[in-house]
């Protein structure tokens, strides 16, 4: 084996690993967002006299939020295709695009958070609601989080180009990103869709 | 500015609890004097606290455990002097004093003693079994370290600023909560276990990566050690049942701090959600503890009895059943909550299911023995006794299965005997077995077996006559965690209790005892060749203690004991033709800084001083960052340098035959 064929094994190695370590971190975190909506769903009917998921949750908010979220995948798969083909500019454009959808996003949500407590249906109020914005909030900080991570690796890849490490990088905030998607499709289902039919 | 730090938080209130303080800060002076004096803090940071090496990890994840054993040891000697003598009076502690102690002795002997010691043997071992030259993520094993000592850390805290909490190491709520429980001692309780909860899932995942990835050529699945493949079932236990103790404490605290309402008792709570959260943890957490334990029994029972393990593909398939089986039992921690009797039947029936793979791996140890030439170094004692003594424990287990048994024993000192008989010699004996066996592999010489035998013995008979009364006073219907008492004829039973941990107190000494006189001895007992027991596995090839590259060229392996085969085929030992550049990671402060900030922040949220906890946080973050652009964390270390080494070694060997 040369050592630049050993060099390039050794680099796929490690991506490899780091796959498999952050998927591993991924099911665990799908376990958090497993455990937060079998909470809710046993908390769901208790209201204490508030307001239940009708009152509240509106159908066309929600909507626009998934639209989003959604779209925010597909920009950031064509970021990811960008990378695959060494386009710097594509790729930083991109993920532009998705921080905007994304950002969109965590601004709806928190306007609903904020038109929610000022209409005293804070997550104080009632189990149902301490178990409504807990569900919704974790998967809200987790987008920020990717949001910050967006911004992080937009600025490795102007400062660092489409380096080996970044490009690995870039793989597993995909992952996490798409991960977050899916969490947000069992949000809709089981939160908004319900409290509204 | 404080929040509600006020100079009232010093534990004024008793002479026993300012002596606890005392002597917890007394302590951390004396080792801060010490290290001065000799000038090694400069040492102590570029080769031990900054270091990312498994093996180095390892030994200070020993270090925790050992110091927190005794903190939680004072706790239990503590317990038992007071029932001991509250008959009819308060004894010596009042209760809210008496409470913090056995919240404290569970959280602390789960959480800071057997997690830290179990993923310490983990690190330093089982990269050298699989033939590897460091686990998969070193940095993030370093952080995991870290964030487990800052748990330790804000427990020790606690002793010295504020109260620990009162609520027992499960915190169940209402009584945890807000209403019941407003001062600090909760919050020190939910916040030491949610910042070391992550580095156990982080361990978990790094471990899980590291056996499946990193494994030597040749080495099967099926060609790993029991105690690599007790280690993988317990990581994958880490990975899926942390979560759930995470998001128990994580929704007490959103009770606690922000006035919601998933566990109150008005507005909708539930707090019988919370025993669910915690238990989901709470069971797989005993099987991630006791079964890297009885991979370490399978290994000394193989080297010590020299025999190959007998029925390594059951005890394979018994460890994944268990690891699986964990999931469904959970239950069984509260059959007396009120669910339906089909719902605690499912319960029982899959709790008695669980004892039978357990009980195949009994008879692997016990059929691996027969007709061995048996060596009794003391971690063959250990594990002896573990066998024994261990089915008891089971089955006082299989009989709380029963869900109309356990309604009898729910909360008596029958459980408090059933799962310490469990957990002391499941897993403390299975670590101590450990520790005593892969001690000269990790330091280069061994311990005395003199003394290690003094302690198992103490530790035995003391753990029989602190624990056996326990049972009997169960039946008679002692509840547990008891301040004062008016029965006389409980009196008896627990006098014999508090002797037996004076005598484990003997045992624990003894521990001391061999630690320092093996260090004065060290010269006698070198272990020149690095296979001090006639060793099956890869950890024997390598030099005691390894290299930082652990082995020069990555051993081939085409047997399920390695380094048995070599020997006989003759091929260890055998000098390889040429060496390779080695890359190796960097040491890293990033780890050190983030725990220590985890641990500040913690405190800072515990006290609501939120301007400090932000400063925490954001340094936690800028610091994460700056790690996770870093593309040159590593360093390579030439040919030459690995040949200088080597030859060194073979010198010594050559010279010692």
């Amino acid at each position: 084996m040369s050592i630049a064929t050993a060099h390039e094994s050794e680099a796929a190695a490690t991506h490899e690993q780091r796959a498999l370590g952050f998927w591993l971190y991924l099911m665990s975190d799908a376990v958090i967002f497993a455990l937060l909506f079998a909470t809710y769903v046993i908390m769901v009917n208790n209201t204490a006299g508030g307001p239940a998921g009708r009152d509240l949750f509106d159908l066309r908010n929600a909507g626009i939020e998934t639209a989003l979220l959604l779209v925010s995948s597909t920009t950031f798969g064509f970021a990811s295709l960008a990378s695959k083909t060494g386009n710097r500019g594509a790729v930083i454009a991109w993920l532009v695009v998705t921080f905007v959808l994304g950002a969109g996003f965590v601004f709806l949500e928190l306007r609903e958070f904020a038109g929610m407590i000022a209409a005293g249906a804070g997550p104080d109020r009632s189990g149902f609601l301490s178990a409504f914005f807990t569900l919704v909030g974790t998967h809200g900080l987790h987008v920020s989080m990717g949001l910050a991570w967006i911004v992080v690796l937009c600025g490795q890849v102007m400062l660092k180009g489409l380096s080996v490490p970044v490009v690995s990088r870039l793989f597993r905030l995909g992952l996490f990103w798409h991960f977050l998607d899916i969490a947000w499709v069992g949000i809709f289902s089981i939160v908004y869709l319900p409290g509204l039919l | 500015m404080f929040g509600r730090l006020t100079i009232e938080a010093l534990p004024l209130y008793s002479a026993i609890a300012a002596g606890g303080a005392a002597v917890t800060v007394g302590g951390a002076l004396l080792v801060a004097i010490v290290i001065t004096w000799l000038g090694a803090w400069r040492y102590l940071w570029t080769d031990w606290l900054t270091s990312v090496d498994h093996k180095r990890i390892g030994i200070m994840y020993i270090v925790l455990a050992l110091i927190m054993l005794l903190r939680g040891f004072v706790d239990a000697i503590m317990m038992r002097a007071q029932q001991a003598m509250a008959l009819d009076s308060g004894g010596y502690l009042p209760p809210e004093h008496f409470d913090q102690i056995f919240s404290s002795h569970g959280t602390i002997m789960i959480f800071f003693m057997a997690m830290p010691f179990m993923t310490g043997l983990i690190n330093i071992i089982v990269p050298l079994q699989i033939g590897t030259r460091d686990v998969a993520f070193p940095f993030l094993n370093s952080l995991s370290l870290w964030l487990t000592a800052s748990g330790a850390g804000l427990v020790m805290v606690s002793l010295v600023i504020g109260k620990f909490s009162t609520a027992g190491w499960t915190g169940y709520p209402p009584y945890s909560g807000a209403e019941a429980n407003p001062g600090v001692g909760v919050d020190y309780w939910i916040w030491a276990i949610l910042i070391s909860g992550v580095g156990s899932t982080l361990s978990g995942i790094n471990f899980v990566v590291t056996i499946l990835k990193r494994r030597a050529p040749g080495m099967t699945l099926m060609r790993m050690t029991p105690f690599t493949w007790t280690a993988l079932c317990s990581s994958v236990l880490m990975i899926f049942a942390f979560p759930a103790l995470t998001v128990a404490c994580a929704l007490l605290a959103l009770d606690r701090l922000f006035g919601m309402h998933f566990f109150t008792n008005a507005h909708g709570g539930n707090m019988m959600n919370y025993p669910n959260l915690f238990w989901i943890w709470g069971h797989p957490e005993v099987y991630i503890l006791i079964l890297p334990a009885f991979g370490i029994f399978s290994e000394v029972v193989a080297t010590f009895a020299r025999k190959r393990l007998f029925g390594y593909e059951s005890l394979v398939y018994a460890t994944a059943s268990i690891a699986i089986l964990s999931f469904t039992v959970w239950l069984h921690h509260f059959f007396t909550m009120g669910s339906s009797p089909n719902v605690n039947a499912f319960f029982g029936i899959t709790t008695m299911i669980i004892a039978v793979p357990t009980g195949v791996k009994v008879f692997n140890w016990l059929l691996t023995m027969y007709r061995g030439r048996i060596d009794f170094h003391p971690s063959m004692a250990w594990t002896v006794g573990f066998m024994v003594t261990f089915v008891i424990g089971g089955m006082t287990g299989v009989l709380l299965a029963i869900p109309s048994a356990d309604f009898l024993m729910h909360n008596t000192t029958f459980l408090v005997a059933h799962f310490h008989n469990m957990i002391i010699p499941g897993v403390l004996f299975g670590y101590l077995a450990g520790y005593m066996y892969w001690f000269p592999k990790a330091f280069g010489f061994a311990l005395d077996r003199k003394w290690g035998l003094a302690s198992f013995w103490c530790w035995m008979i003391g753990f029989y006559l602190a624990f056996m009364p326990l049972y009997l006073l169960g039946f008679k219907g002692m509840p547990r965690r008891m301040e004062q008492y008016n029965d006389p004829s409980w009196q008896p039973y627990l006098m014999v209790a508090a002797a037996g941990a004076a005598v484990v107190l003997l045992g624990i000494a003894c521990l001391a005892i061999q630690l320092i006189v093996s260090i004065r001895d060290r010269r006698k007992t070198a272990d020149v060749t690095g296979d001090p027991f006639d060793g099956r596995t890869l950890e024997w090839a390598t030099a005691s203690p390894p290299p930082a590259y652990n082995f020069a060229v990555l051993p081939e392996v085409g047997d399920r004991e390695p380094f048995l085969d070599m020997k006989e085929r003759g091929t260890a030992y055998r000098r390889p033709t040429a060496y390779e550049d080695i890359h190796l990671p960097k040491n890293s402060p990033v780890g050190v800084i983030v725990g220590l900030m985890a641990g500040v922040m913690g405190f800072a949220l515990i006290w609501y001083i939120w301007w400090l906890a932000a400063v925490c946080g954001l340094v936690m973050w800028i610091a994460l960052i700056a790690r996770s652009s870093d593309d040159d964390a590593e360093f390579r270390l030439s040919a030459a340098e690995v040949k200088q080494i080597e030859d060194a070694r073979y010198r010594r060997i050559g010279s010692r035959a």
